[in-house]
């Protein structure tokens, strides 16, 4: 490779673009990764030295207090136990469903594939919009009960098509032997087609677990009056607003607290607590999404 | 594809004359396996679609249908003459139109650089890097970028007067003035990255060897990517236009609301947002649902005009 490169004559104007490139792209990795360290280093910084303001990337005067005081609120720790349970219920079932119903729609000999298929495809143009929806999810019992965190998003339309393009590219030959071994079709796709699907199915589960470990909308919207109910993201939005709850007199409350003493400091090492747990996972599943989104988007 | 039949025309006549039932029976686990969820989409895509027939009465929660009053369009008539649907409307297509120009341009500039890139281990880090913001929720930005523009001791406040552009901090989050910007640089911040990935897997499937061959002809770089990288791309780039303009009124209303406050609220106002004061902070269902129809209508517009009118330039749809 390097040899075919000497070959060709590389002139100035070309060497002149590929330092530029190298200096652009650092300024691009700059501008995505300081952001971060900026509240990394305020987070590990004692309340009182951080309003004097200065601080870049390392802590000036270096604790871990901030993050003993935010381990001591209730509702953080309730927010924390609703966040994992969801994020963990709400991607298996996800995964699960999604691809159930794509093998189905995969499958030529399916008589109903076209109806299921078309009846699917619509929803991605149509949605009936915020207030018919809260009326629905109000008439179905569903308000302040975990399971408006679970079952209003569960099957995914764009998942779907996204793993049904993956099923098509396998080779069909191996439902075929396990057809006339006498699987049934249940078998078939647990046993065979599950195992095949692997790269799709994290990609997949990625999607939904950062969509339901970031998500604050729906407990913000449904859940608000039930604190046994919170998630982290809401209890961030919380401090970060600094709203007086109404609802929430406790002096042990996450905001009462961040209004009282330290709030820049607190209000970032909550934010790093919320953040850690989707940065340690993404990069591991890289080689993984860039597969997937490559798939369903480039194909259809 | 036309063999196939044919090969098996005479199993499929047995079976055509079996009854309906047992054609059923022999694919029961494939309708078990999706039907349940025919029925949950019904039941959470379509309903609130039903749902849309509040926007034609004076909805009472509590109400049976039948007992509703029906008032026409009366709501829409309301939606029209509120002088501040305009002010919204104005807010949405501005932050909108800033998004859809500046979301989609970066990510195309930053994918064709990122392939300039000669070491591949530097290109993936900065990917890797660059990935990050995405998986990151809006709250967690927000709080950022509120961070990064405070007047005490913000990164960019700090850095502007180092450079002696201003002499005294710029209160960014309390000018109604900069809400626009600020939320359209903070989006390009979270997503540009991830929306590379799309472009740089449409610039692999481009043949080296044309590269190999413009070299030999002496191009230059800007020409390489200019006459090469571009037209190799240019069906992604058309589809992916295609389908931000449906969904140029479809900004949401996460980021207005978690970076907007009563300071900026007459730039910060978004349809969605006005939709959900009005329609369930105000209990105005039948008033929120027709704002939501009117949302939803002018995206299909949008979108199939948008598919017609490059269908007819380019030759690429996606539809």
């Amino acid at each position: 490779m390097a040899k075919r490169r000497s070959a060709l004559p590389t002139n100035t104007s070309d060497r002149i673009f590929d330092i530029c490139n190298m200096a652009f792209m650092m300024i691009v990795v700059v501008v995505m990764l300081y952001p971060f360290l900026n509240v990394l280093a305020i987070s590990f910084n004692t309340s009182l030295d951080t309003v004097k303001g200065g601080i870049t990337i390392w802590p000036r005067d270096f604790t871990l207090e901030n993050y003993k005081k935010i381990l001591e609120y209730d509702t953080l720790l309730v927010g924390l136990k609703n966040s994992v349970l969801r994020t963990v219920l709400g991607t298996f079932l996800g995964v699960l469903c999604d691809s159930m119903i794509a093998y189905t729609l995969s499958r030529k000999d399916y008589k109903a594939r076209k109806f299921v298929s078309t009846f699917l495809a619509l929803t991605l143009f149509f949605s009936g919009g915020l207030v018919p929806g809260y009326m629905l999810v109000r008439d179905l019992q569903l308000m302040n009960t975990f399971w408006v965190y679970i079952l209003p998003g569960m099957v995914s339309v764009f998942n779907i098509f996204i793993i049904r393009s993956f099923i098509d590219n396998l080779p069909i030959s191996l439902q075929e032997s396990a057809k006339l071994d006498g699987a049934n079709d249940f078998v078939i796709y647990w046993r065979i087609i599950l195992p095949l699907c692997k790269p799709v199915l994290a990609t997949v589960a990625l999607f939904i677990a950062v969509g339901q470990w970031n998500s604050w909308f729906d407990t913000y919207l449904y859940n608000s009056m039930s604190p046994s109910l919170t998630t982290l993201q809401y209890e961030l939005v919380k401090i970060l607003q600094n709203t007086n709850s109404t609802t929430n007199a406790n002096a042990q409350s996450a905001e009462n607290i961040a209004n009282m003493v330290t709030p820049e400091s607190i209000k970032m090492a909550v934010t790093i607590f919320v953040t850690v747990p989707v940065l340690v996972i993404y990069p591991f599943l890289q080689k993984y999404f860039m597969q997937g989104m490559t798939l369903g988007a480039v194909k259809d | 594809m036309k063999t196939l039949p044919l090969e098996v025309s005479k199993p499929m006549v047995v079976k055509t004359k079996k009854s309906v039932w047992s054609k059923i029976l022999s694919q029961k686990y494939l309708i078990l396996m999706s039907f349940p969820f025919v029925i949950w989409v019904f039941v959470f895509s379509y309903i609130p679609i039903w749902g849309w027939t509040m926007a034609f009465q004076n909805f009472k929660p509590g109400l049976s249908f039948s007992q509703q009053e029906w008032v026409g369009l009366q709501n829409f008539k309301e939606l029209f003459l509120d002088h501040d649907f305009y002010l919204v409307m104005r807010n949405t297509l501005a932050m909108s139109i800033m998004e859809l120009v500046a979301g989609f341009l970066c990510p195309i500039v930053l994918a064709v650089l990122l392939h300039e890139l000669k070491n591949k281990y530097f290109k993936r880090t900065v990917q890797t890097i660059s990935y990050l913001p995405h998986f990151v929720s809006w709250v967690v930005v927000s709080g950022i970028v509120i961070q990064m523009l405070s007047t005490d001791g913000g990164v960019v406040n700090q850095l502007l007067m180092n450079l002696h552009v201003i002499n005294k901090p710029i209160e960014f989050m309390g000018k109604e003035n900069w809400f626009w910007s600020i939320v359209t640089t903070a989006d390009v911040w979270k997503e540009v990255g991830w929306n590379t990935i799309i472009y740089l897997a449409a610039i692999a499937g481009i043949d080296p060897q044309l590269y190999e061959a413009a070299k030999v002809d002496g191009a230059s770089r800007f020409r390489q990517i200019w006459h090469i990288t571009i037209p190799g791309i240019r069906t992604t780039i058309t589809i992916l236009l295609i389908l931000s303009i449906g969904n140029l009124i479809n900004i949401g209303f996460e980021k207005q609301m978690l970076l907007g406050n009563p300071l900026v609220q007459s730039h910060s106002n978004v349809i969605q947002l006005y939709a959900l004061n009005y329609g369930i902070g105000l209990g105005r269902y039948s008033f929120g649902t027709a704002v939501g129809i009117f949302n939803s209508v002018v995206s299909i517009i949008l979108l199939f005009s948008a598919n017609r009118i490059f269908k007819k330039t380019t030759g690429e749809s996606v539809m």
